[in-house]
Formats: C-alpha cells, structure tokens, sequence
C-alpha cells in the first residue's frame, strides 16, 4: 500500500529515466542519507564509529569495486586486497612526495595508480577465463604484497614496509576525530555509490553484463571485448584503491603490506556472494553482514557456552566463528543464492501487494 | 654446476609435493566441474586425523584407515548436504561454497583433534643419501625421494583406476558429458560421492607426506596456495598435467629463488628474497598467455 509505483505518471525523458524512479525509493535515500549524516553522528559512539562503521563504509566500497567487476563483468578475481593496498600506498607517497597536495587529489590520484596496476593485471582477463583467470589474479595478489614489502622506496624506508597515513587537511580543517572520519569517508562513498549505480545502467554497464553472460555472443553484437574489460578491471580498481587509501587514512593510520592479505581479499569476496552479486546495494549489506558476524558471534558464544557449562577456550571461540562463518557461507549460497540484496527486493514486491494477498 | 643440479632436482622432487595436492584438485574438477578450494584444508584435515587418532593410542596402520574412512564420510557428505543442492548453480557459486567448506573445516578440524603443530613419524628421516653425496657431491634427501615415489605410485594407481576398472570407466564418461553419461544409467549422484572419496584419499596421501615433511600445523592449509599455479600450468582437467605442472613450478620455483635475488640486488640494492610466493604464479600467468587453456588442458570452444 505504501510502496508503489500507481499514479507516478512520467510525463518527461528526464523523469523517465531518473536514477531512482519510483518516488518512494528517492524519499527512503533521501531519509537514509539524512539519518547517516545527521542522525548517526549525533547518537553513535566512538567506539561505534572507530570500530564499525567506518571499516563498514570503507569494506562497502571495495566490495563495490569488486562487485563492478565480478557481479557486473563477470571477471572474478581474487586480488582485491592488492589493489587496495595500491590505493594505500599511493596515496601515501603521493601526500609524502607531492608538495602541497590536496588529500581528496591525492585520494583520486591513488584511485588512477591503483586503475594502472588493474589495467596491467587485467591484461591476461582477453586471453584467459573463468578459474584461470580467478587463479592469475592470486599473481596480483601475492606479487603486489611483495613489491610493496621488498621495495623500500615505496614505504619510505621503513622497516618491513609500514607506512603511518600523514593527517588529513581539508581547506585547513583537520579531520583527526573518528566523527569527522566518518563524514568524511560517508561523503565519498556515497558520491560513489550513486556514480556506481549510474555506471552500470549506462551503455557502458549494459556492455559489461553483456560480456559477463557471454563473450563471444557479446563481441558478436559488436561490443569490443578489449576496452570493455580494462574498463571494468579500471573501474573496479579505481574504487578499490579509493577504499585502501580511506582503509590507511580513516580507518587504521597505519598499515603494512601484510594486511593487506588474501583472507581479505577473500573476505570483500563474501560479501559480495552473501549481499548479491551484481546488485550496488548488496555491497553495502554484505559488508555490514560479513563484519557484524564476528563481532555478534563474540558477544554471544562465551554467554551460549556458559548457558551449556561448556568449558570454552579462546581458541575454540576462534574456531567455532571460522566453522560458523564457513557454515554460514555454505548456507548462503544453498538457499538464497542471489544474497541479501533479493531478499530486499522480495520484501519490497510483497510490499507493493500488502495489505491486500493479491 | 653441481649446486645447479642440486637445486633442480630438490625443486622437481619438491614439485611432486605440490602435484600431489593438485592431483586433489583434478580428480574434482574433472567429474564434477566443482573448482574446490577446500583441498588444501581437506589436507590439513587428513594429516590431523592421522595425528589425532595416534594420539589417542592407535597404531600408524590403524590410524591411516581411519583417517581414510574419515576422509571418504567427510567427502560424501560434502556431496550430498552441500554440491547436490547447489547443482545448476553457476561455477562460481560452487566455488565459493567450496571456500565456505575451508573455513568450515579450518575451524571444525582443529576442534576435535586440537590446534598445535605436531609431528607425524612416518619412520622415513629426512637426510641426504649418503651414496649420491659421496659420489656426485649432492645433497638429495631420501625423505623427497620417497615422496616422488609415493606421488609416482599414486599416479600410476589412479591411471589404473581409472582405465581398467567399470567405476573408473564411468568416472572418465561422466567427466567426458554429464548428459550423455546420465543417459546411459550412470548413477551421476553415486560417481561424485566415490570422486569425493578419491578425492579424500588424495588428499590423505598428500596430508601424511606434507605433514611428516613439515609437522602437522595450519600451514597445511596453505599447500592448496602452492598447488593452483600447478593446476593453471597443468591444465585444470589433466592428470599428467598436474604432474609435470608440478614438476615446472617447483623446479623453476626454486631456481627462481636462488638465481634471480642476486640480480634485482645489483640492479636495485636491497633484499629480495621470498620470491617463491609470486613467483609460481606470474609464471603460470606468463605461461597462459601463451596457451590459455595449460599444458594438457581440454581446449575450450566457444559456441553462442
């Protein structure tokens, strides 16, 4: 009764094509950025915005990079964490060796290195598919993590590669509390999300899925095959270097190259399985799932443990939120495999009917 | 030249250790098309059994059949409570279950049989063979040398296998076209359970000899790392390939190590080592670029 789409009459092309077309959808953002912007900030704590949301802010873009080029593309890939760590670094190198460069340019320009190394490690993607690729990107993976250990110059000689983020100066304001971080890193997500949902309905996203549902027929219809996948791969890395530079800045202050490891690349990888493959908003509840879980399981299995007399180690918690994780995964893909993001869409089509059953 | 022969022939027998776990990899994604990333826990899981039911007083004999009939219930129960239900789903959600089995496994494994790295005597030790260092001055341990000859008689067995007997027949028939085996009353359901038991077995051999080799520890889970370079030089759906895939990446793999540090030294100061970590892996992507399909690999054709 409250959602639907009766006597929204489009009487424009612009109104016809909006990104956002039905008027409840553009209420509910509106409400949703309201509430993020305002809302969140004046009631969350500080360990709430330290610890979960802006690591949620910052998983959500990755997985949106990798859902660009995984759930949109169709090139899986197993190195995103790589790429992320590119974004870190460069901007990293780019704030230390650039006089008086703007962090946001120095973001951005950490997002186009990180869109060069996509470009260079999509290169194999017009000659290899499917699992073959997925493995080649591991190369990405373990190659990009080396160079960034082994090579000095890029974390500025520190030892074993640490690099500590320089502080962030917008037009003299200095954004050093985790409040300010927050709308910081919520401010660029969002401009990206809505980029990202703009992209992928566009004539370039429509070649993307093309290729994903099959190549050959793609190129047949005249989609050249070699720009349309370097562009995702740019695409793709662009974002997840954006969000290894917000992860050094906003999140952690200082990271080595060994976090950027491939459990996290596997990790931006559920959440994309688990929140829906080819879906912008399934990026953003994979993530809150995938990083909520373990939190929600250690607050809950030593009192379950407890309820049961079980003699529960620290260990064994560690071992059951793997099996849990693991089982939960598994579960997942058996029952909805198309992930959250369906769900939601059911829930708003029973909408649409409710009160009445049809 | 004595060091370089050296070097080479440990990296071939060290590859045989990887070809063993890739040999896992194979034998799934042959009759099931399932790309299963939980070999390399399934690994970990067989050397903890072994090392597990050892511990609780039972001989080495006793402890491998065990560990075997563990290995075959855990794999038919994979097949039925997890693949079976995920049939017609595409490739990557397989795979991604498969992950989910991993962790699955990496936390249920050390759980029962506990956490801490352990050794695993399989009574073969692990020194240079007097009779080759006396007379060609080279160190080759005689702990790699059984592990070829286990990894050479497990090929050959499954050759046999798979040549000569009705369920190795049907096995080869259902990689070969799922329909047409179907057609002719291949129970498709019964041959992936016994590819998950065949697959158990592989992975036990492949657990025993990694964790008498390195003690039995988590970093077992890894050996699936060193094992997909193998399987894309090889070619996913090869036998051989996985075997002389295996023989490529460890030699070139520690070849690789020795020889190309110094330089990348001169040329930009520094350490460079660890470069086995990548170095399977760029090569096997150079390799591809060649040939996209591996060295045996079925050559894939586009149809629209």
């Amino acid at each position: 009764m409250l959602y639907r789409e009766a006597g929204q009459f489009k009487t424009t092309y612009a109104a016809d094509q909006q990104l956002f077309p039905i008027r409840q959808d553009r209420i509910g953002l509106l409400l949703l950025l309201a509430v993020a912007f305002v809302g969140v900030p004046v009631l969350a704590s500080e360990y709430w915005f330290s610890a979960i949301l802006i690591p949620f802010l910052i998983f959500s873009l990755a997985a949106l990079g990798l859902n660009i080029l995984t759930g949109y593309a169709g090139q899986l890939s197993l190195g995103t964490a790589a790429f992320m760590a590119v974004g870190a670094y460069a901007a990293y190198n780019f704030q230390l060796r650039v006089e008086g460069i703007p962090i946001l340019v120095s973001f951005i320009c950490a997002g186009l290195t990180a869109a060069a190394v996509g470009i260079l490690f999509g290169l194999p993607s017009l000659r290899i598919k499917g699992f073959y690729l997925a493995v080649a990107t591991l190369a990405a993976q373990f190659f990009i993590v080396w160079c960034l250990t082994k090579f000095p110059w890029l974390s500025n000689h520190s030892s074993s590669g640490v690099i500590s983020a320089q502080d962030i100066v917008i037009m003299g304001f200095n954004f050093d509390t985790p409040v300010s971080k927050y709308l910081l890193v919520l401010a660029i997500v969002s401009v990206m999300a809505l980029a990202a949902k703009n992209l992928v309905r566009s004539s370039t996203g429509r070649a993307w899925m093309a290729v994903r549902d099959m190549d050959v027929a793609a190129s047949v219809i005249g989609i050249k095959l070699m720009p349309t996948k370097l562009l995702a791969f740019a695409v793709s890395s662009f974002y997840c270097g954006v969000a290894g530079a917000l992860y050094a800045f906003c999140y952690l202050g200082s990271v080595e190259p060994d976090g950027f490891s491939l459990d996290m690349s596997f990790k931006i990888l559920f959440m994309i399985i688990i929140g829906g493959v080819g879906s912008i908003l399934g990026c953003f509840l994979g993530a809150a799932f995938i990083l909520l879980l373990p939190i929600f399981l250690d607050f809950t299995l030593p009192g379950v443990a407890e309820l049961f007399g079980l003699p529960f180690s620290n260990a064994t918690v560690s071992h059951i939120q793997i099996l849990i994780f693991g089982a939960l995964i598994m579960f997942f893909l058996i029952v909805e495999p198309h992930g959250l993001a369906r769900l939601w869409q059911i829930a708003k089509e029973k909408l649409r009917l409710w009160p009445f059953p049809h | 030249m004595n060091f370089f022969l050296e070097v080479l022939v440990g990296g071939l027998l060290s590859g045989i250790m990887y070809a063993l776990v890739a040999l896992g990899f194979v034998l799934i994604y042959k009759a099931s098309g399932v790309f299963n990333f939980a070999q390399g826990a399934m690994v970990y899981l067989a050397a903890l059994s072994v090392v597990g039911v050892m511990e609780w007083g039972a001989p080495l004999w006793l402890a491998v059949i065990l560990a075997f009939a563990i290995m075959t219930l855990f794999g038919i129960a994979t097949e039925k409570l997890v693949l079976r239900k995920l049939v017609n789903q595409p490739p990557i959600a397989l795979f991604m279950a498969t992950i989910g089995l991993a962790f699955f496994i990496e936390g249920l494994a050390p759980m029962i049989f506990g956490s801490e790295p352990r050794a695993l005597d399989l009574g073969i030790v692990d020194e240079p063979i007097p009779w080759i260092l006396d007379n060609w001055n080279m160190v080759i341990s005689k702990f790699d040398l059984v592990a070829a000859g286990v990894g050479a008689l497990l090929v050959g067995t499954l050759a046999l296998f798979f040549q000569y007997t009705r369920i190795g027949r049907a096995l080869r028939a259902v990689a070969d076209d799922h329909q047409a085996a179907l057609s002719i009353g291949i129970p498709l359901q019964h041959i992936w359970a016994i590819v998950w038991g065949v697959a158990g077995f592989v992975a036990l051999v492949a657990g025993m000899m990694w964790g008498a080799r390195n003690g039995v520890q988590f970093a077992l889970t890894f050996t699936a790392l060193k094992a997909l370079p193998v399987l894309i030089l090889g070619g996913f759906t090869s036998v051989p390939g996985a075997i002389v895939g295996g023989l490529i990446i460890g030699a070139s793999e520690k070849l690789a190590e020795i020889y190309i540090p110094p330089v990348m030294q001169d040329l930009f100061g520094g350490n460079f080592g660890g470069i086995e970590g990548w170095f399977p892996y760029v090569l096997a992507l150079l390799f591809l670029l060649v040939r996209p399909e591996g060295l045996f690999g079925e050559k894939h054709i586009d149809r629209v």
